[in-house]
């Protein structure tokens, strides 16, 4: 027997309900308590308040060259030291991590709004539209992912724009899934049967009653989709097909100093260590909303 | 198929008087005349495909869950019309079949002598809704009271959009919760508090029938009295037709003027509710009576069980008579004729699917034969 | 041998919660008398099944037994230790559950579970369990025992799983069976095969039982004794045809009012208004004040724990002739 009460308050005619604040006061509390969430939350912080803060950081510009100051060590003039090329790391960091980050939080998006969608008209509708979709699924799911995106912006060429469309064109499929998923337990609860007893459009019990109670798992698998997008992003830019010289980027980074590695090895390692401690960040994210969002809160 | 003894032919219009072959309509309350009933389910199934459809072909046999098996039902405008069954027995799936949530494979459904279609109108489904068994998956976790209730109104114009608010203040004062409740989130609200606002909902539209399944299960049993009150109440005040699906035959008996009984699938017996209790015709239902707990009497005082034995699976129906597994007037006719709705002499309201609830029973039946078992 | 198998004194259970601590049981008292069914009723919330898991032993972690005996033969089981109360629980005491499906192991076979409980307990060989279950599955009731003991959970229906339930609680022969709402998730034909067949068990092998139920007849129909359980304390005690026709406590009397009951077609059925006290900090005085209809001022301020009455009966009304007298009216009403 479950230790909820479930009688109520039958007296007098008017009845209300228990207040709302605080309820949700104490959901604000648990937030904060969440240590995952906190520590991830306090590292992204960071990380972004750098990347947005990195004109007034450093003064040296991305790409000029500086062909007299070329791998020197840190030092004053150059906190991290500079690359090949005479370029200061630290900067070539800042706006690196600019880049990669905007790509990537963009790149999550796309194939987190179309997976979504598709998802929940093959769960919702089922029949041939949820075959037709699900073996759309299966066709891109039998192919490794780095395969697959590699070959895609080999063909179209390396850049932003291919970046998004490889990453769309393959990554929708997870969102899909999952969505469908949980679109298919959640059109059996009663108030979906009531909203279509109430005559409401398929659009709008999808859009309105659906999407937003089955969002949150999405939502989560977004974090680490995040994490996956930016490791994709530096690994192409690793392979030469990522933005193009000279702009920075943290995966040609990471190439670009790999032939300095027995010398001067923070070339490489830095840009590795960032690309892993914003992995990091997002994934206490992703656990800490995890956590937080898990059915069973009432 | 069970073939159930209707009367003449009605278009949509009005219908000649109804003669003694139409079950449901003469005597009920608040009937002033209207022939036809309001709702009506005419030769009904509703299957489950179970398993490989493809094998089940290959096999020549059926993977069919008969949920559903060729059921008529009518319901006149203004009567409360229970549903009584146990589990499996298909109310609940006749229930939705009804309210348009679930398709029919066979038969139809007809308002007021139309027919409806498979996907019905806007029009349509303003005019039958439902209240559902569970307080708590019911209700839209994201939506607050008010915000549900103006969605329904918007979307089908009830009333102009400036009184959409008052108009649902009005929905709320008539289930008993105040105003504050407009605000709230369904999380709020203990079980009772929620059913009230899933009948307000159904409401809302002005519908014309209310379909309520198993309204009170899932509350305790104090609230239960609230809620039954309530729609008692509610089906006076409105004139609202009701049809109510209860495993509980007690809540019934408060509530209802005519009881259908189902089992397996098919409607076994149908009665004005104090016929039912007083004077049952088929086995099933006077063991169905019978098993009800008692204050007075005692299970400690020995005595076999209302009923022995499981209900058949739904997948395999006994053929003939599919309640002849546990009847206890089992007769070899039984295992071949499957006995349809017939009338009772005394009263054409009382129906029974039994080859002897209107005729004697022989002396001695296949269950006297072979006695054994559990208790 | 006493004639009472189970004792339960002076019961006090509490939870650790974040908003503070909850009384769910609280001064109960109620004794077993061997080979009867004793009927314990509340609604959620009222307590009665964490008595249930105090006797037995599996109270959730954040639950503890604070005060007050379990006396089973004399022994209390507060005071022992895990290992001890082990050896006890399984051959003299079991407990059957409201879902068989989420109490029976989903990949066992049938047979197994229920020879399960002998080997552990009795140490019983391989065979000699498995007879024994076969025995059992007959007793309870399951046709073609032979060839169900290799039948997995699922492929019985509700009624044939809640028997093999009762065929594990009887395996190691116990002399009392705690049964928390055993029958609520039945159909009412299979509930009253259930309970003709725990009434039947209780009479032909002389075991005791507890009966948690929400419901009232069903109490009826098996227990000869009922303890009715409002806000984790006990309101009135007796026995069960008494109690149920005669209430003296306006709660019990609520329930037996509020419930669409066979016998009476009330006019209206009568709810009890309010709803149930917070386990934290429960009202003053009588905890059911706050919903009383005969409510007066001691109500409020006086402890009412239960006081006997003549007869053997027990209520903790301290006015408790208004009841008779509602009856009495409720009786008159043409």
């Amino acid at each position: 027997m479950s230790a909820v009460t479930v009688t109520d308050g039958a007296g007098p005619p008017a009845a209300s309900p228990a207040p709302a604040d605080r309820a949700q006061r104490r959901a604000a509390r648990r937030w904060y308590r969440q240590p995952a969430l906190m520590a991830g939350i306090v590292i992204i912080g960071v990380i972004l308040g750098l990347a947005i803060a990195a004109p007034l950081l450093t003064s040296y510009s991305p790409i000029v060259q500086n062909l007299n100051a070329t791998l020197q060590g840190p030092s004053a003039h150059h906190l991290l030291g500079t690359d090949q090329l005479g370029r200061d790391t630290w900067t070539r960091l800042l706006y690196g991590l600019r880049v990669d980050l905007r790509i990537a939080f963009i790149a999550v998006l796309f194939p987190f709004v179309l997976g979504t969608i598709l998802g929940c008209l093959a769960g919702y509708f089922g029949g041939w539209v949820d075959v037709i979709i699900m073996r759309l699924v299966d066709i891109v799911v039998a192919f490794p992912f780095y395969v697959l995106v590699i070959a895609l912006v080999f063909v179209l060429g390396p850049g932003e724009r291919s970046i998004y469309i490889a990453i769309t064109a393959i990554g929708w499929v997870s969102y899909a899934r999952i969505i469908r998923g949980e679109i298919l337990v959640a059109k059996r609860q009663d108030y979906v049967l009531a909203a279509q007893a109430g005559g409401l459009s398929s659009l709008r019990i999808m859009g309105r009653h659906l999407l937003p109670n089955v969002i949150t798992q999405a939502i989560i698998y977004a974090m680490s989709d995040i994490v996956q997008d930016i490791l994709a992003i530096v690994t192409l830019g690793y392979f030469g097909l990522g933005v193009p010289p000279p702009t920075a980027d943290l995966g040609s980074m990471i190439n670009d100093g790999q032939n300095f590695l027995s010398t001067h090895w923070q070339l490489t390692t830095i840009p590795g260590l960032v690309v892993v401690i914003v992995g990091l960040g997002l994934s206490l994210i992703g656990d800490g909303l995890a956590d937080l969002l898990r059915p069973g809160q009432s | 198929m069970t073939a159930v003894p209707a009367g003449p032919d009605r278009p949509a219009g009005p219908a000649a008087s109804p003669g003694p072959e139409a079950p449901g309509v003469p005597g009920a309350p608040g009937v002033p005349g209207t022939a036809g009933p309001l709702l009506a389910a005419r030769g009904v199934s509703v299957f489950f495909p179970v398993g490989s459809q493809l094998v089940a072909r290959l096999r020549h046999e059926e993977r069919l869950l008969r949920a559903v098996d060729g059921v008529n039902l009518e319901i006149g405008r203004g009567e409360t019309l229970a549903l009584v069954g146990e589990s499996g027995s298909g109310k609940s799936t006749l229930a939705l079949a009804l309210a348009g949530l679930r398709p029919v494979d066979h038969g139809e459904i007809q308002f007021d002598g139309r027919v409806l279609p498979a996907s019905r109108s806007r029009a349509d489904r303003r005019r039958i809704q439902m209240v559902f068994q569970d307080p708590y998956s019911s209700l839209n976790p994201r939506l607050t009271v008010g915000g549900m209730l103006r969605e329904l109104l918007r979307v089908h114009h009830v009333v102009p959009r400036t009184e959409v608010d008052s108009y649902s203040e009005e929905l709320l004062s008539l289930v008993g919760l105040d105003t504050g409740a407009l605000s709230a989130y369904p999380r709020q609200f203990s079980g009772g508090q929620r059913q009230r606002v899933a009948i307000a909902r159904a409401l809302a539209l002005r519908p014309d029938v209310l379909i309520a399944d198993e309204p009170v299960s899932a509350l305790d049993v104090s609230v239960q009295a609230t809620i039954l009150n309530l729609l008692r109440d509610l089906q006076g005040d409105l004139g609202l037709t009701l049809l109510l699906i209860s495993h509980n035959l007690a809540v019934v008996r408060h509530l209802c003027d005519r009881v259908a009984v189902m089992y397996l699938g098919r409607i076994i017996e149908v009665a004005p509710t104090e016929q039912l209790f007083s004077a049952p015709r088929h086995p099933y239902t006077r063991g169905l009576l019978a098993a009800i707990p008692r204050l007075t009497e005692s299970a400690r005082d020995g005595g076999a069980p209302a009923i022995a034995g499981d209900p058949p699976s739904p997948l395999r129906i006994p053929s003939g008579c599919r309640f002849r597994t546990r009847c206890p007037i089992a007769q070899p006719r039984c295992e071949h004729d499957d006995p349809a709705l017939a009338i009772s002499p005394d009263d054409p309201r009382h129906l029974a699917a039994c080859h002897f609830a209107f005729a004697p029973v022989p002396a001695t039946s296949i269950a006297d034969r072979d006695k054994e078992g559990p208790p | 041998m006493s004639e009472n198998v189970l004792e339960v004194r002076d019961l006090h259970v509490r939870i650790a919660s974040r908003r503070g601590t909850v009384r769910a049981v609280d001064g109960v008292s109620f004794e077993v008398p061997r080979g009867e069914a004793v009927g314990l009723v509340g609604e959620s919330g009222s307590g009665k099944s964490m008595t249930l898991r105090a006797i037995l032993g599996v109270l959730p972690p954040e639950a503890k037994v604070t005060s007050g005996q379990i006396l089973l033969d004399g022994v209390d089981l507060v005071t022992l230790g895990s290992a001890e109360l082990n050896r006890i629980r399984g051959p003299r005491l079991s407990m059957i559950f409201q879902e068989p499906m989420s109490a029976l192991n989903p990949v066992m076979r049938v047979g197994r579970q229920i020879a399960e409980g002998p080997q552990v307990h009795l140490g019983h060989s391989r065979a000699r369990a498995a007879e024994r279950a076969l025995e059992l599955m007959h007793r309870v009731g399951i046709p073609d025992p032979e060839r169900r003991f290799r039948a997995y959970p699922h492929e019985f229906s509700g009624g044939m799983r809640q028997r093999v339930m009762i065929a594990i609680a009887l395996s190691c022969d116990p002399e009392i069976i705690l049964c928390d709402e055993p029958t609520t998730a039945l159909d009412v034909t299979i509930q009253d095969q259930i309970l003709r067949l725990l009434a039947q068990l209780c009479r032909e092998s002389g075991v005791s039982l507890v009966f948690v139920t929400h419901d009232l007849p069903v109490v009826a129909q098996v227990c000869q004794h009922i303890a009715v359980m409002y806000g984790g304390q006990l309101v009135e005690r007796g026995d069960v045809r008494e109690v149920l026709l005669d209430p003296r406590h306006p709660y019990t009397l609520g329930l037996v009012r509020s419930a669409p009951d066979f016998e009476y077609v009330r006019e209206s059925l009568v709810p009890i208004p309010g709803s149930p006290p917070s386990l934290i900090t429960p009202p003053a005085g009588c905890r059911f004040h706050p919903r009383c209809a005969f409510v007066e001022e001691d109500c409020r301020v006086t402890e009412t724990p239960l006081r006997l009455l003549p007869g053997g009966r027990a209520t903790a009304c301290l006015h408790h002739e208004r009841c008779r007298e509602a009856v009495a009216a409720d009786r008159a009403r043409p």
